[in-house]
């Protein structure tokens, strides 16, 4: 919404927003996040702590034009190798930038993986449900040129790009550097710049933790002290503010009915110890983005918190040892306080400064929903 | 009698020692008769008197506020709800079936005990934990807390902490545990039937353990993944493992270094491990006095390490120690390890397997006081000769420094500072972080534009910062905006005052 307003009147013309992001400040027409959790320091600069704790070091600096730009291409299926996937059909912006469909890639073929949620990448150092990648531009390699996601290659991409006079235009915009023709680089930064400038620290929960007591309801605090205590012990992972620690865990998650198992980072590293080990995914806006898990194998929130309370291991398929992480134990939470955990959950849910979807992109083919 | 009685009491049967002293303190409860009532005089001494140094930690909750008094039968939680940064919750003796989380800065939690009788939190075996804490300045005394699952004391990122003469027994995972702390005297606690550490400092910077007695636990002290502490004057006995310094892996703060653990009792540490499967704790061979796992740069000085069946001291690297996964972002070896002198006698009459393997190896029959595996280089030992030394040990070099007495404690002098923002960056924090989300520059999007509002409202901040308290709906084509009159009124004018400079030029600088 921010940008679409920018929009001038003459049909068929696309031109890129000069105004930052709502949460980001344009200084020297570049764009720097604010945000209330700057009042906070953070032990080592970790970005993990308690209420009142500053987040992790954040990728911003990115220039509004840039940023507008990355939005056009989110949206625009152009970047498909048949022109009907784009980003936004597996990150969603209405399900929380996650999938809640698999298998709307070019193939039809279903992920073996749910695509993850897009709110709060920049405080992100490890992307991919096993970790492998370390930066956006590493990460959205992935999609845009996986065969059963996007299905393009990058000298493909680049000649649809700049075979088009809106995308060459706009890109001259937002880029000082695209004489010789927009390259890859440029792609890949625009679309790190409009992630990077999805912001969802809003919720009813930071205003809880900014220190307003009645922005929880009763059973949502009693959620809350379920979720820290060390009884469920949420909190040790999914750790304020950001509700992760960015670390790899095995807990032992099962794979959807006659699915094989899948080793998560113990494939990446060869580290036998990480097999079955996935990134500890943050949880703002986390009741947005159903189905849940590595797989999306749980349906609710409600299944997915009970899981934890199912057992040690109880999923893990026999004949596979696991190193389950040492957090994964016998809780036995009440069915009362599995319910409070999903009140709480709910209270993490922030899209006010959701972007809204272009009227219509720069290849002119039909936005996907 | 105050406060320094019982500090001095304390101190006087610590050096008593010996057996009679420890089965007589597994009878009773720690000193109970010594213990004053607290009022807010008392308080205040206590902050200024006994063992001055260490108590004094400015900032931390109760040294200036009043006194609210809860008595039993009352609602704890009501009393910190009410209570304001300064504050005193004030506990009378009683039993106390509930849950206490405190989300704000410096308040006490402070118990009343008369003669035999503590204010009691009962965890009946249901509730998850006694106390949790987020806020810094935060103090809790004098509690007895049992029969809880989780926790007994539990912190997320509270600076200036102060956890003192608590009496907790069979409350979960962990007695007292901060985590993501900077600045905490944990001090005068006792703490038995706790199925992990007793006390257990996580991911925190700065931090005093001193003068607690840990007994009966899997484990007695654990300092992990956690720089500048001491661990001084602590009886640890008939733990399965009596003090420990780790480098867990998968954690988010990588790095143990700069611990000191000096003059403690570590006596008999050969209780069953019965913590729960898959913990790291669990991997803990019963029977040992002091276990060093990857930690950097630890100095163990003058304690008395004896009576434990496995081993006096261990040194580890992540390789060697059971149920540990890598993580490449942190060393897993133990580095620069400094065994200065120490009293040791009769440990390792029962070692573990490996152990047995490394003596048989060394042609040696008798059980070590201190034994190395793995990696790690720079470690030493201060007098090689008298102690009985097993694996990678043999290689280290003789220590150089002969104290530690350069080293007073590693607390801070002052607290740790909150992040100092003034007023108006703090209105423009929450201009560009919440309000801009409906109030564009110049674009209409929920509400109307900052430029309309900048012409609406010229000159007049203080409309701004009355009408954003209580809003009512004015147009027709705009939805209501919800009150913010959760902001002080201060903040609600930095933030119109900001509002209103958006975009602005800039007054021309006044003239020299």
């Amino acid at each position: 919404m921010f940008a679409a307003a920018a929009l001038p009147a003459t049909a068929g013309a696309f031109a890129l927003s000069h105004q930052c992001p709502p949460s980001f400040e344009n200084r020297e027409g570049h764009c720097r996040l604010q945000t209330v959790y700057q009042r906070y320091t953070s032990l080592n600069d970790a970005g993990v702590g308690g209420l009142k704790t500053g987040l992790p070091p954040v990728r911003d600096g990115f220039t509004p034009e840039q940023i507008d730009l990355g939005r056009y291409l989110f949206f625009d299926p152009a970047l498909s190798r048949t022109g009907k996937v784009a980003c936004a059909s597996c990150h969603r912006p209405s399900r929380g930038f996650a999938d809640d469909r698999p298998g709307v890639g070019v193939t039809g073929t279903a992920e073996r993986r749910k695509a993850p949620s897009l709110w709060n990448v920049a405080f992100l150092r490890r992307f991919f449900w096993d970790g492998r990648a370390h930066s956006l531009e590493e990460q959205l390699k992935g999609p845009l040129y996986g065969a059963q996601e996007m299905g393009n290659r990058p000298a493909r991409l680049l000649t649809t790009l700049n075979g088009m006079t809106a995308y060459r235009a706009l890109f001259a915009e937002a880029f000082t550097d695209t004489g010789g023709g927009i390259r890859s680089d440029h792609v890949y930064q625009a679309l790190a710049a409009f992630e990077s400038s999805l912001i969802s620290l809003n919720s009813r929960y930071d205003l809880y933790a900014h220190g307003v007591a009645d922005a929880l309801s009763p059973p949502e605090v009693e959620g809350l002290n379920v979720f820290r205590s060390f009884v469920a012990r949420c909190a040790e992972c999914h750790t304020p503010p950001l509700f992760t620690n960015q670390q790899i865990a095995v807990i032992g998650m099962p794979e959807p009915k006659g699915r094989p198992f899948d080793p998560g980072a113990g494939a990446i590293s060869g580290e036998p110890t990480l097999r079955g080990g996935f990134k500890v995914p943050s949880l703002r806006n986390v009741a947005l983005t159903a189905p849940y898990g590595h797989a999306g194998q749980f349906a609710t929130l409600r299944d997915t918190v009970a899981f934890y309370t199912g057992g040690r291991g109880h999923a893990v398929p026999s004949g596979e040892k696991l190193q389950l992480h040492w957090h994964i134990w016998e809780p036995k939470l009440s069915a009362g306080e599995l319910d409070r955990l999903v009140d709480f959950l709910d209270a993490l849910t922030d899209e006010s400064f959701r972007p809204t979807a272009p009227t219509g992109v720069p290849s002119g083919l039909p936005i996907p929903n | 009698m105050n406060k320094q009685c019982l500090v001095t009491s304390v101190i006087v049967a610590a050096l008593a020692a010996g057996s009679g002293y420890l089965y007589a303190r597994r009878q009773a409860a720690p000193a109970p008769t010594t213990a004053a009532e607290s009022t807010a005089a008392t308080l205040a001494h206590v902050q200024g008197g006994a063992a001055a140094h260490l108590s004094s930690l400015p900032g931390t909750g109760g040294s200036h506020g009043s006194v609210i008094t809860v008595k039993d039968g009352d609602s704890i939680q009501d009393a910190v709800a009410r209570a304001k940064p300064g504050d005193t919750v004030q506990i009378l003796p009683g039993t106390y079936r509930q849950t206490v989380y405190i989300d704000k800065d410096d308040i006490a939690l402070v118990g009343v005990i008369r003669g035999a009788d503590w204010p009691t939190f009962d965890g009946e075996g249901k509730r998850n934990d006694a106390v949790l804490y987020s806020g810094n300045g935060v103090r809790v005394e004098n509690l007895k807390i049992v029969n809880f699952k989780g926790n007994a004391i539990m912190g997320q990122a509270g600076n200036n902490f102060v956890i003192r003469h608590n009496w907790i027994a069979n409350a979960g995972v962990y007695g007292i545990f901060p985590e993501f702390a900077q600045n905490g005297l944990i001090e005068y606690n006792v703490l038995t039937g706790i199925e992990d550490a007793a006390i257990y400092v996580g991911m925190s910077d700065n931090i005093h353990v001193a003068h607690n007695e840990v007994y009966g636990n899997v484990a007695g002290i654990e300092i992990e993944n956690s720089r500048h502490a001491v661990v001084e004057h602590n009886l640890a006995t008939d733990n399965a493992a009596g003090i420990l310094t780790f480098v867990t892996p998968g954690l988010p703060i990588k790095t143990t270094f700069d611990v000191i653990i000096r003059n403690n009792f570590v006596v008999a540490n050969n209780h069953k491990n019965f913590a729960a499967v898959g913990s790291i704790v669990s991997g803990a061979p019963s029977g040992s006095g002091i276990i060093i796992m990857a930690a950097a740069d630890v100095i163990v000085e003058n304690n008395m390490i004896r009576d434990n069946k496995n081993a006096g001291i261990i040194v580890s690297d992540h390789k060697s120690f059971a149920n540990i996964t890598p993580d490449p972002e942190t060393d897993p070896n133990p580095e620069r390890i400094q065994v200065l002198h120490n009293l040791f006698a009769n440990n390792g009459y029962e070692p573990m397997k490996e152990i047995r393997a490394l003596m048989a190896v060394n042609l040696t029959r008798e059980g070590p006081d201190l034994v190395g595996v793995g990696g790690g280089a720079g470690s030493c030992i201060a007098d090689r000769d008298s102690l009985k030394i097993l694996g990678v040990v043999t290689s280290w070099g003789v220590c150089t420094r002969t104290s530690t007495a350069d080293v007073t404690n590693y607390l801070l002098d002052k607290p740790a500072p909150p992040r100092e923002i003034s007023t108006g960056e703090r209105g423009k924090l929450i201009y560009s972080s919440v309000c801009a989300g409906c109030h564009a520059y110049n674009v209409r999007m929920i509400g109307p534009p900052t430029q309309i509002l900048q012409v609406m409202y010229a000159a007049n901040p203080q409309g701004i910062a009355d009408y954003i308290a209580a809003p009512v709906k004015k147009r027709d084509d705009f939805p209501a905006m919800p009150p913010q009159a959760h902001l002080s009124p201060e903040l609600r004018l930095a933030v119109a005052q900001y509002m209103l400079s958006v975009n602005q030029p800039k007054p021309a600088p006044a003239a020299p």
